[in-house]
């Protein structure tokens, strides 16, 4: 029997506010251990929470980019429970009436959005690195309190590589949005998944596992592949899937348990009675809506309309700043320039030379870019000398007719007397390769091609280069 | 004048002498200082010394008459407890709101009082820090939980104080010490740094010898609190009331709970009604009207005081501040820590909100209390378009032998009977002396809608000058 994994999302993404969700301190990551505090986010005896409106603003702007139903009045409600990195011994979320219910993103259903505030940290200190084993754990209250949005996803995905690739749209979303820095090592996106499986062909759901707190894509996909596995083997041995929640051990793949659903606590929720509920007017979600900058989304599809290819318009539209790059250049005004083969440079060829960082950044600008790839385009320049060209834009900037002229990287144009010669001589020096192409092994023209490249220094159109052997060669 | 003199004067007529300039804040200062240090009722878990003796603000309006705050007040850098164990020496760094509105106000510290710990109790007998006596008779309690500021004020050692009512905090221990106790409509004012019991009922009030003293504590505590979502603030301002007749008033006597066989004592019962002819005597109209839920409003009361205390207490785990008993593991230190920290009345209503907000009870227990309340909140609206207030007594007995209760708690929850309705319907509710029973005070509970404080203080004050009780009866036992 062949199975198929059911996986729901949960993501806490961090809001990128300045201020913390109830009280004035600092959102800011890190710093001097607790001294982003103040009574109200230590929980000292008698304070009282109040919401920073700006985490609303910003929830809503996540809300309607997932195309979320606003609810028009939401609340608070406290969960309780005890652990030392939650100074009230309850944190307050939102429970029956959460910001927003419904909606999708990409190809994945959203569930619900919820606002909440985040536990202090916990250092452990001894071997393990855990709370198990530590021989001492001190606590650090700066991110206590800091703005969460708790993303809840219908069980909508069906492998971990979609689970990654969602993600990563989910994050170029609030990246673009603003919202969040979604910085899975600072912590600031965080993700749980709760995976079942079930007989391919089958519309019910499985006994589902809840994977905890991954904090990088790639443990993620890896954490889902393993429990995934798991899962199948254990059914197929003829066991049971019990519900409980699970730890993926990146560095050993272990999976282990966190506890059972009989350890599973009774949270207590009820109304959180020192907040009053919020209202959501229209003309907040007014506001949000103006403010909202073109999606991920949206720009892919706008991308592909242009004639970009699938995988190049998702790249560019899923890294913002090379999306933004690539619409510099196209807009630099160069008509001969194509609107694929810019994408082309952009994509691969300057991705391969800047990496992850941001290429506005870089000292090649845009319009020198696209000025290089209509020079490609006018075969001013070969394209093995355009990436010569481009290694320098890379380095130093600058103009990339300069360049090809300084450095004498022009093409030798195709009917250019000058290029006849040196075939010749390259078909002398090589006569046994020569043989071969006559005899109808195309693949020896390599040691033709290369020779001329080496005299030309790479300025000669390979293209023309074949035209003239085949021609001198009689075929 | 001498520092006896002094204490006698009403805090309104105190605040006017030093205004007029015949009497200096500091001496006044003293004079209180010295009579709380002498405080021989418990009524005190701390009292500034004379070198703390803070200057009053030039032509303040309450013209440097030193405050008594209860103990769950944060005070920065003064001890504040709430009554318990577990916060023993705790000094907060902040104050709260309303004692730093009324210290701008010129009404600075004089000490911290005593209470039942965290606001749990009727008699005061729940402070871990000990009970307070009633000055009228020192074998019987004072009420409480503001048990210590109703104490200190009928002693005459404070010449008023601050309280919280959650159910009847500050009413009851009011009538059972003979002052006037008022809890104002809920969200007037803020509750920032006031130590939780039950955040939606929770509200600071005065605790005063007069009606007029009441209304003028009262001007300088309400207020929107930025720091405080729950908090309104009030409508206008709180006027000192000077009404002698109540032409034209209609009171409402709610059968459900001053009716015979509810359990009121026949001496207080006896002194309401001697009041109510008193007040058709001043011109009002007194009839019977009907709270029909209002019997059900202890049951919830004691539903959702606890489900809100349960969580609200949930921070004392000896992480942060407080006391901590060590166990090697947390769990144990956890446990430890609260075994040790709380009393047994603290951990019965913890008990019993974690099981009433329980996976599966929620719906049963603080869902249904939550309609009741509701409910509640509907009858006092009908009420009101009847009659312009409810009246009662304010509690069911007068102040009892120490003791007396603390074997059986549902006894003792039965003090707050005729209190509570108010507390869940979050209107304002005042207290006022309504003469004796066996030598014991009794109070006159009046309440209207939300912000009516001003009509309910001056139908108050009509009826305190009509009454002209006599308080001296506290200030002689043992004075």
């Amino acid at each position: 029997m062949d199975y198929e994994p059911v996986i729901g999302l949960e993501v806490h993404a961090q809001l990128l506010t300045q201020a913390k969700i109830f009280c004035g301190c600092s959102a800011k990551f890190g710093g001097v251990p607790n001294h982003h505090t103040c009574p109200v986010c230590l929980g000292m005896p008698g304070v009282l929470p109040v919401l920073n409106k700006k985490v609303v603003e910003y929830a809503m702007k996540m809300a309607l980019a997932a195309n979320c139903r606003i609810n028009g009045e939401c609340s608070f409600a406290r969960k309780n429970y005890f652990y030392p990195d939650l100074p009230k011994g309850y944190q307050i979320s939102q429970y029956d009436e959460p910001l927003c219910r419904g909606g999708h993103l990409g190809d994945v259903r959203i569930h619900r959005v919820h606002l909440e505030e985040d536990a202090a940290k916990l250092v452990h200190a001894g071997a393990s690195g855990r709370i198990h084993g530590s021989d001492a754990s001190v606590v650090d209250f700066n991110r206590g309190g800091t703005p969460l949005a708790e993303i809840v996803t219908e069980p909508d995905v069906r492998s971990a590589a979609q689970a990654r690739e969602w993600l990563t749209l989910l994050r170029t979303t609030l990246r673009r949005l603003g919202v969040s820095d979604v910085n899975m090592e600072e912590g600031s996106l965080r993700c749980d998944a709760n995976i079942s499986i079930r007989p391919v062909g089958s519309t019910e759901l499985g006994t589902k596992t809840e994977l905890k707190n991954m904090n990088s894509f790639r443990f993620i996909e890896r954490g889902i592949n393993a429990e995934v596995a798991r899962q199948e083997a254990l059914l197929r041995d003829g066991g049971q899937v019990v519900q409980e929640t699970l730890h993926f051990d990146p560095r050993t793949e272990a999976i282990t348990s966190l506890r059972s659903k009989e350890e599973a606590h009774d949270y207590r929720y009820f109304p959180e009675p020192d907040l009053v509920p919020v209202a959501t007017s229209v003309e907040m979600l007014a506001a949000a809506r103006d403010a909202m900058p073109e999606l991920p989304a949206a720009r892919e599809e706008r991308l592909q309309a242009l004639g970009i290819s699938a995988a190049d318009a998702r790249q560019l539209a899923w890294r913002t700043e090379l999306g933004d790059y690539f619409e510099a250049a196209l807009a630099s005004g160069n008509s001969r320039v194509g609107v694929q083969s810019l994408a082309n440079w952009v994509c691969n060829e300057l991705v391969a030379r800047v990496g992850e960082d941001d290429p506005n950044a870089s000292k090649v600008r845009p319009d020198a870019l696209a000025g290089l790839v209509a020079l490609v385009a006018a075969k001013a320049v070969t394209v093995g000398n355009a990436k010569l060209v481009l290694d320098r834009l890379v380095a130093e900037g600058g103009d990339p007719a300069q360049i090809v002229e300084a450095e004498d990287l022009g093409a030798i144009a195709g009917g250019d007397d000058a290029l006849e010669p040196i075939v010749d001589a390259a078909l002398a020096a090589n006569a046994d390769a020569a043989e071969k192409i006559r005899a109808g092994n195309m693949k020896a023209i390599g040691a033709i091609i290369g020779h001329v490249m080496r005299e030309t220094k790479g300025r000669a159109d390979g293209a023309e280069v074949t035209r003239l052997v085949r021609s001198k060669l009689g075929l | 004048m001498s520092a006896t003199d002094v204490t006698l004067l009403s805090a309104a007529a105190a605040a006017r002498a030093v205004q007029r300039g015949e009497l200096s804040p500091a001496e006044l200062f003293q004079a209180y200082r010295a009579a709380a240090a002498a405080d021989e009722l418990n009524a005190y878990l701390w009292v500034a010394d004379e070198a703390q003796a803070p200057e009053a603000p030039a032509g303040a309006p309450l013209g440097g008459v030193p405050l008594a705050v209860k103990d769950l007040f944060c005070t920065a850098g003064v001890p504040s407890q709430a009554g318990s164990r577990i916060l023993e020496g705790y000094r907060p760094p902040y104050t709260a709101s309303v004692v730093a509105r009324l210290a701008a106000a010129g009404a600075p510290l004089l000490g911290k009082t005593n209470q039942d710990e965290f606001a749990m109790g009727s008699s005061n007998e729940n402070s871990a820090f000990g009970p307070v006596l009633n000055p009228w008779d020192r074998t019987r309690v004072p009420g409480g939980s503001s048990g210590g500021s109703a104490a200190a004020v009928a002693a005459g050692s404070a010449p008023w104080a601050l309280g919280t009512d959650t159910g009847g905090s500050i009413r009851q221990p009011a009538a059972l010490c003979g002052i006037v106790g008022l809890k104002p409509t809920y969200g007037t004012v803020s509750r920032y740094g006031m130590i939780a019991f039950a955040s939606s009922l929770d509200q600071a009030g005065p605790l005063t010898r007069d009606v007029t003293d009441a209304a003028l504590l009262l001007a300088h505590m309400v207020g929107q609190d930025e720091r405080d979502s729950t908090s309104i603030g009030f409508p206008g301002e709180i006027a000192l009331p000077r009404s002698d007749s109540l032409a034209g008033i209609r009171l409402g006597v709610p059968e459900e709970l001053s009716g015979a066989g509810v359990g009121i004592e026949p001496g207080v019962l006896d002194a309401f009604g001697a009041t109510l002819k008193l007040a058709e005597s001043l011109g009002a109209t007194v009839e019977t009207c009907r709270l029909p839920h209002a019997p059900h409003a202890l049951s919830a009361y004691y539903v959702l005081a606890p489900a809100e205390a349960s969580s609200n207490l949930a921070r004392y785990d000896g992480v942060r501040y407080g006391a901590r008993v060590e166990d090697g593991g947390l769990v144990g230190m956890y446990t430890q820590t609260r075994s040790a920290g709380f009393g047994p009345e603290v951990k019965r209503r913890i008990m019993l909100g974690t099981y009433s907000l329980s996976s599966g009870y929620y719906d049963a227990y603080y869902g249904r209390a939550q309609r009741v309340r509701t409910k509640i909140a509907e009858d006092f609206a009908s009420a009101f378009e009847r009659f312009d207030f409810v009246v009662t007594p304010t509690s069911p007995s007068v102040a009892f032998e120490l003791g007396a209760k603390t074997a059986d708690p549902l006894s003792m929850y039965l003090n707050d009977y005729c209190t509570v309705p108010m507390s869940l319907a979050g209107i304002p509710a005042i207290s006022i002396p309504n003469g004796l029973s066996a030598g014991l005070p009794t109070g006159f509970q009046l309440c209207g809608p939300a912000f009516s404080e001003n009509r309910v203080l001056e139908a108050a004050f009509a009826l305190e000058q009509a009454i002209g009780f006599d308080a001296a009866g506290a200030r002689s036992d043992g004075g």
